[in-house]
């Protein structure tokens, strides 16, 4: 546990730390970036502009040797990697557009040609004198082990500078993202506010490269918006919702992988990620499975006090095991079944409003009113006292509540 | 080129990249039509852990434990994106995205905890495959081919995926008429009785068998690319979805042949001397067919679109 404890307290080496905090700030900048993507459900295009970096990767690589240079410049190769990540994206745009494929079938077609062509160029490089310990495999699943201190402070200064785009664009962004339709309508460039969130998606996953890797930084983009929108229905919220899980996800995930040997960064990002969604899933307040369970529960346990209630008024028997329990356990009946005084007053006030209610559909047509009739809400709710008298006049004198007792 | 060596190092792989490729393009077809595309994407990065799982659970690296591992994967991978459709209320495209990443990444991390350093079995594999190391070094040349004991010293994966490839074909055409109504027309489909629920989830366990036979010959590059890229390009040949189909098979054939022998032997032919990755190649050159079709395809515009002006 103490690894774990120093890597997350910024202990664990100065490169650790600066991987620590450059993951929080690329998780956090990936979490907001992502949340305009998936409010446009594009998610999926971050998938092929990730592995269409691939290519970049190589080709750069090859190309800095030619130089004469250092193949293995961060920078170089995240240079590489983003002309290459806008030529997918430009395919994937252009498919979409100009062809009768649809755009999934664009993503899948970009994702894995570009992919394939990486692995040639891979294959090219590794038939390089200088490519054999290039290592440019780490940027498949990325890998942070053995980094060099100048490709810690690139993707700490990467980070940092993708979230300022986020805030800067915040505005524009979360109105395309909402309705493209008023924000066109309002004057707003649709195309322009598409064009930079594909770029900021595009840094992030550039920058993400050596951390989480070109297959699984997609989850980066994707995972937290969705866990977000579990914790809030607010527009303008969701997006630091979602940035806050990624920078959680990718400072938690780095620390613990730089804890110990065999824990590589990229996939323990994503679970972390994966971690924090499930939790979500569960146990947020209000869309959470649980919070649902709940309240259907609550809702069923109404319907049943009410049926219980009416069978009492009417003198019919009780054979329903929930509706005997719900109506035992708020001490309307007795253990034998038998309705106590208060449940005979309930079970009369029931059946008197049941009464009124037919009348109020009689009397006022229109849905706007009497389409509240589900017999769960209070007709004192709906109608004033002095229309509830009114009906009260129609049904009539007193009668006994259940006929022939 | 054409003789005996030709029969050793160059015959079976290429077959099996011919057989891997049709297996894919068939079901891609349907996948296509009914923008389930990258199911197939999904279901090739959940392989992955199915077979880390299923090496962990047997202790050896065996085809049988393996495709099993894999085939559970992919069911798995859908019940959850169906599960988190449904209790999260989230759109199917980011559903999916959460579901086979999480998986993929679950299996390195298993790949990585795990002692798989004895045996063959890493991510890059898994991704790339290994086509070029599938040569029948029994032949002899031509002759070969009746030769019985030659014969049987086959890699195993090619019968494996030729099983698979024709099991594929013969439930393409069994069902045709299923497939073809319950993909262009769902509600009439559903009204004339077809069963539109279990067509749907057969394609898409027969794209899952698919993938995973083939994974296990030629890695998930190649299954990717074929389900999508060989489909639709056809897509933008023809109206008919007999004639797409075939020209499907047609170019998932020649992105194999063509793949692998420009791996092989185009770059010797540019003065190196070392092959490229066959899998990538196939899957390139399965991309430049699908960029041709985009740019001189006779059906490729939209229905109905205004002339660009």
């Amino acid at each position: 546990m103490t690894p774990l404890l120093d890597a997350l307290l910024l202990n664990a080496g100065y490169n650790a730390a600066l991987v620590a905090i450059g993951a929080g700030l690329l998780g956090f900048a990936a979490g907001a970036a992502g949340t305009f993507l998936f409010l446009r459900k594009r998610a999926l295009v971050s998938d092929a502009v990730a592995h269409a970096t691939l290519p970049g990767v190589g080709l750069a690589f090859i190309a800095m040797v030619w130089l004469g240079g250092d193949g293995r410049n961060l920078l170089g190769l995240l240079a590489g990697s983003a002309v290459s990540a806008a030529i997918g994206l430009f395919a994937v745009e252009w498919i979409a557009r100009r062809t009768r494929l649809a755009e999934d079938a664009a993503i899948g077609a970009v994702l894995s040609v570009f992919f394939g062509l990486g692995v040639v160029i891979l294959t090219v490089v590794q038939t390089m004198s200088a490519g054999r310990q290039a290592g440019l495999e780490g940027f498949l699943l990325g890998s942070t082990a053995g980094m060099l201190f100048q490709d810690a402070v690139v993707i700490a200064v990467g980070g940092s500078l993708a979230v300022l785009a986020t805030w800067v664009m915040r505005r524009p962004m979360t109105l395309v993202a909402f309705d493209a339709e008023y924000a066109a309508a309002t004057g707003v460039n649709v195309p322009r506010i598409d064009l930079v969130m594909m770029g900021l998606v595009m840094a992030v996953t550039v920058i993400g490269l050596k951390l989480v890797g070109l297959i699984l930084i997609v989850a980066l983009l994707i995972i937290p918006p969705v866990t977000a929108r579990f914790w809030t229905e607010r527009s303008a919220s969701v997006i630091w919702y979602a940035g806050a899980l990624g920078a959680a996800a990718g400072y938690l995930g780095a620390a613990i992988s730089a804890s110990a040997p065999d824990l590589p960064t990229g996939p323990i990002i994503v679970l972390v990620a994966a971690g924090l969604f499930l939790v979500s899933l569960f146990f947020a307040p209000a869309r959470g499975v649980v919070a649902a369970v709940l309240r259907h529960r609550r809702f069923q346990r109404r319907v049943h006090r009410r049926q219980g209630l009416l069978a009492l008024a009417r003198n019919e028997p009780i054979h329903d095991e929930l509706t005997l329990r719900v109506l035992r356990d708020a001490g309307l009946i007795r253990a034998d079944g038998v309705a106590t005084e208060t449940g005979r007053a309930q079970a009369a006030k029931i059946a008197r409003d049941e009464r009124r209610w037919n009348v109020a559909r009689e009397v006022h047509q229109d849905t706007g009113l009497t389409g509240r009739y589900d017999g769960l809400t209070p007709i004192e709710d709906v109608f004033a006292p002095d229309e509830i008298a009114e009906f009260d006049r129609r049904i009539g004198g007193p009668r006994s509540v259940v006929e022939g007792a | 080129m054409m003789g005996s060596e030709f029969v050793m190092f160059s015959l079976t792989p290429m077959l099996i990249g011919v057989f891997a490729s049709v297996a894919c393009a068939l079901p891609g077809n349907f996948l296509i039509l009914r923008r389930q595309a990258l199911i197939g994407d999904a279901i090739s990065h959940v392989v992955l852990p199915g077979i880390v799982v299923a090496f962990l659970v047997t202790g050896i690296v065996a085809a049988v434990p393996m495709l099993l591992g894999a085939a559970g994967a992919a069911v798995v991978a859908v019940i959850l994106i169906e599960a988190i459709k449904r209790l999260g209320r989230i759109e199917p495209g980011a559903a999916m995205g959460v579901t086979f990443t999480t998986l993929f990444a679950g299996g390195v991390l298993l790949l990585e905890q795990s002692d798989t350093s004895s045996v063959h079995l890493d991510v890059e594999h898994a991704l790339m495959g290994n086509l070029e190391s599938l040569v029948w070094l029994r032949a002899t040349g031509w002759e070969s081919l009746v030769d019985p004991s030659a014969l049987g010293g086959l890699p195993e994966e090619l019968p494996r995926i030729a099983v698979v490839c024709s099991l594929v074909i013969i439930l393409t055409l069994l069902f045709w008429r299923w497939l073809k109504i319950s993909t262009f027309d769902e509600e009439f489909a559903r009204a004339s009785g077809l069963p539109v629920g279990m067509i749907g989830m057969g394609l898409v366990i027969m794209a899952a068998v698919a993938a995973v036979a083939a994974f296990d010959a030629v890695g998930s590059i190649i299954v990717i690319a074929m389900f999508i890229c060989p489909p639709a390009a056809a897509r933008l040949m023809t109206n008919g979805l007999g004639r797409q189909v075939l020209w499907s098979v047609g170019f998932a054939v020649m992105s194999a042949v063509l793949g692998y022998i420009l791996a092989g032997y185009g770059p010797l032919w540019l003065g190196s001397e070392n092959a490229v990755s066959a899998a990538g190649m196939i899957a390139t050159v399965s991309g430049v067919i699908l960029g041709l079709a985009c740019l001189f395809g006779p059906h490729r515009g939209r229905v109905g679109a205004r002339a660009e002006g």
